[in-house]
């Protein structure tokens, strides 16, 4: 079955014949997709490099001068300095303050869904590899953690363990680690009754080397598309967290905390302390999103391309 | 049909019990109550006196027990800040919850379906990409965001809507209703139109999905044949084929839409269970967390039970299957 459309596929792209330009070809038919990669990767050296361009260092409180708060966008402060995108009630430049949200919020989101994935990873491998009372506790415990709203289960947790960064990367990984441990074991269960994991058997190898070296690399494409989106509902779920007051303290502000702190100011009009940090949220997540639907596209073998 | 009743029931049941524990230990693990509670003017005798009356000089397991015993009968301690029965305070505050995700959930329903429907038949339409593209920003923006921009434009710049509170509401059947005045309704529109439009990009994409699978199949063909009017083949039969996911879903989603009104409640002031939820947590008033948690949970689990018995009552297929395993 799968010999077919790989040889339509190697006809149809003759001279890229590394499994990796393929990629790369198969990904480029989406004009969008790529636009979205090109926003990410922009987004993610802003984050990266955010103490070398930012204007200001937004929380070094001598840098701050209380007479330039709450400027719109494009005013001048007292030292000449140009507020691109306005100041919020403390005269910290919008624009800096940014750069660094967004280093925290992807920070976040990044290291829990890689923390996540690891987990969720190993319990989805032994669920399909073992069966039986392990695979059905796992489940069962699955089944339970995703019958409730992650923004519910992770809520009660906060509001248990308290604020903090590393008490949101928990929280958010233990709303997440039941996708990847679902999303593995389905893939591992198909892999498990192939012929080269029974060839393997047949070699003698160790279970552990057949589950980590042969049936492991095979379930990572679905787990690299699931990753990718619950990168993007991390980041979405920790600034709704934050947003609410319990997420990060104040000396960490991640885009969802400099929302809530300009979210007072909304009604009198003074819109740029909550609408650029916003702005810059929804283009991290979209641009994720756009990028994890054409990973899809790309990395499903039944759409046979 | 009547051992898959009963069989959901208990299953339902060891899950109310098994998340009263989880919600229980996790709670009252929260910081110190007696440093919070008790006015720090007030001498060690009050303080003894007040750790007393609220029974937490008692071992945990204690509490536990106790906790579960009153639970069965209806209550679940008193609020810390309020001093009434923290049930009580939750069950006043839930048909404001109520009203705002069953209109949410009403809009997204009214308005996700015919598009999505409209974008599964013409699929190369402009009207359909852009109901698409639509869909994308519906799923990609944070609801409190899309709140904060609502509130910006419509109250803000335009001044055509309320942003705050519930507004003129009229009591029926001993209960407030929001949406039976027309104060009442310019509050409720954006706070339930913030809370449908997650669930409505989500209907959008299902019922295009569904529609396109449906109209390729041979009974389309066949309908058409017959000579039935397009109207009566979407209308009847497509329409009913895809619906069988689709209330799934609905059911579903249900309740993380009251789930997800914590947000909206917030923003909007919404006096809803969730906005008591998010205040009760700032000030550690652990019994009303408690007894919201435990509201929550059952509701969760009825709707559950609702969606499953629904689910074998549209589609025999699941009923057979689902007794067998």
């Amino acid at each position: 079955m799968s010999a077919i459309p790989s040889a339509v596929e190697s006809a149809a792209v003759e001279r890229s014949d590394t499994p990796w330009r393929r990629f790369a070809a198969a990904y480029a038919e989406s004009r969008i997709a790529v636009a979205a990669l090109v926003v990410l990767v922009a987004i993610i050296v802003m984050a990266l490099s955010a103490p070398w361009i930012s204007p200001q260092n937004p929380y070094d409180l001598a840098q701050l001068d209380i007479m330039d708060a709450r400027l719109p966008p494009g005013e001048q402060s007292a030292t000449g300095m140009t507020f691109v995108l306005g100041s919020d009630d403390q005269g910290r430049d919008m624009l800096s303050a940014i750069f660094y949200g967004l280093r925290i919020s992807l920070g976040v989101g990044i290291s829990a869904t890689l923390v996540a994935v690891s987990i969720g990873l190993a319990l989805g491998l032994v669920a399909a590899y073992a069966g039986g009372r392990i695979d059905a506790l796992i489940m069962r415990v699955v089944d339970l953690q995703l019958s409730f709203p992650a923004i519910l289960v992770a809520l009660v947790l906060l509001a248990v363990v308290g604020q903090g960064v590393d008490k949101i990367i928990i929280a958010l990984i233990m709303v997440q680690w039941a996708y990847y441990a679902r999303t593995v074991r389905s893939s591992a269960l198909v892999e498990r009754n192939k012929e080269y994991v029974e060839a393997a058997r047949c070699l003698r190898l160790s279970p552990a080397r057949i589950l980590f070296r042969h049936i492991l690399p095979n379930c990572l494409p679905p787990l690299i598309v699931v990753a990718t989106v619950q990168v993007a509902h991390a980041i979405a779920l920790e600034a709704t967290l934050s947003f609410l007051g319990l997420g990060l303290p104040i000396t960490q502000p991640s885009l969802g905390l400099l929302i809530a702190n300009g979210f007072s100011y909304l009604l009198s009009g003074k819109y740029w302390i909550s609408f650029y940090p916003g702005l810059a949220l929804l283009l991290t997540i979209m641009s994720i999103n756009l990028v994890a639907d054409q990973l899809r596209d790309v990395l499903n073998p039944r759409l046979a391309r | 049909m009547l051992a898959y009743t009963i069989r959901r029931l208990f299953l339902s049941l060891v899950l109310l019990l098994v998340m009263s524990l989880l919600v229980f230990v996790g709670v009252y693990a929260i910081g110190n109550p007696v440093d919070l509670l008790i006015s720090p003017e007030a001498d060690q005798k009050e303080i003894e006196q007040a750790i007393v009356a609220l029974g937490l000089d008692k071992p945990l397991w204690e509490q536990y027990v106790i906790f579960v015993k009153n639970a069965l009968s209806g209550d679940l301690g008193r609020s810390f800040a309020f001093s009434t029965p923290a049930v009580e305070l939750i069950l006043q505050r839930m048909p404001a919850t109520m009203e705002l995700a069953i209109v949410a959930m009403l809009m997204a329903i009214l308005l996700g379906i015919p598009l999505g429907l409209y974008a599964g038949l013409k699929p190369d339409s402009m009207p359909a990409k852009a109901i698409m593209a639509g869909s994308i920003f519906g799923f990609s923006l944070p609801t409190f965001w899309v709140g904060l921009m609502l509130i910006m434009i419509f109250s803000v710049q335009l001044g055509w809507l309320p942003s705050t509170g519930r507004g003129e509401t009229v009591v029926l059947f001993g209960i407030h209703w929001s949406i039976f005045t027309w104060d009442g309704l310019q509050h409720l529109l954006m706070p339930a139109f913030n809370l449908a439009l997650f669930k409505l990009s989500l209907l959008v994409r299902l019922t295009r999905a569904g529609a396109r699978e449906a109209v390729l199949q041979d009974y389309v063909k066949f309908a058409r044949a017959k000579g039935l009017r397009m109207r009566r083949v979407i209308g009847v039969h497509v329409l009913k084929n895809i619906m069988i996911p689709i209330v799934t879903v609905i059911g579903l989603e249900f309740g993380s839409v009251v789930a997800f009104s914590i947000v909206t409640e917030t923003i909007f002031a919404w006096p809803g269970m969730g906005k008591l939820l998010i205040d009760s947590i700032n000030v550690l008033d652990r019994p009303v967390v408690v007894a919201y948690l435990m509201v929550i949970v059952v509701l969760f689990v009825f709707i559950n039970l609702v969606v499953d018995l629904l689910y074998s009552t549209l589609d025999p297929r699941i009923r057979v299957t689902g007794s067998a395993a």
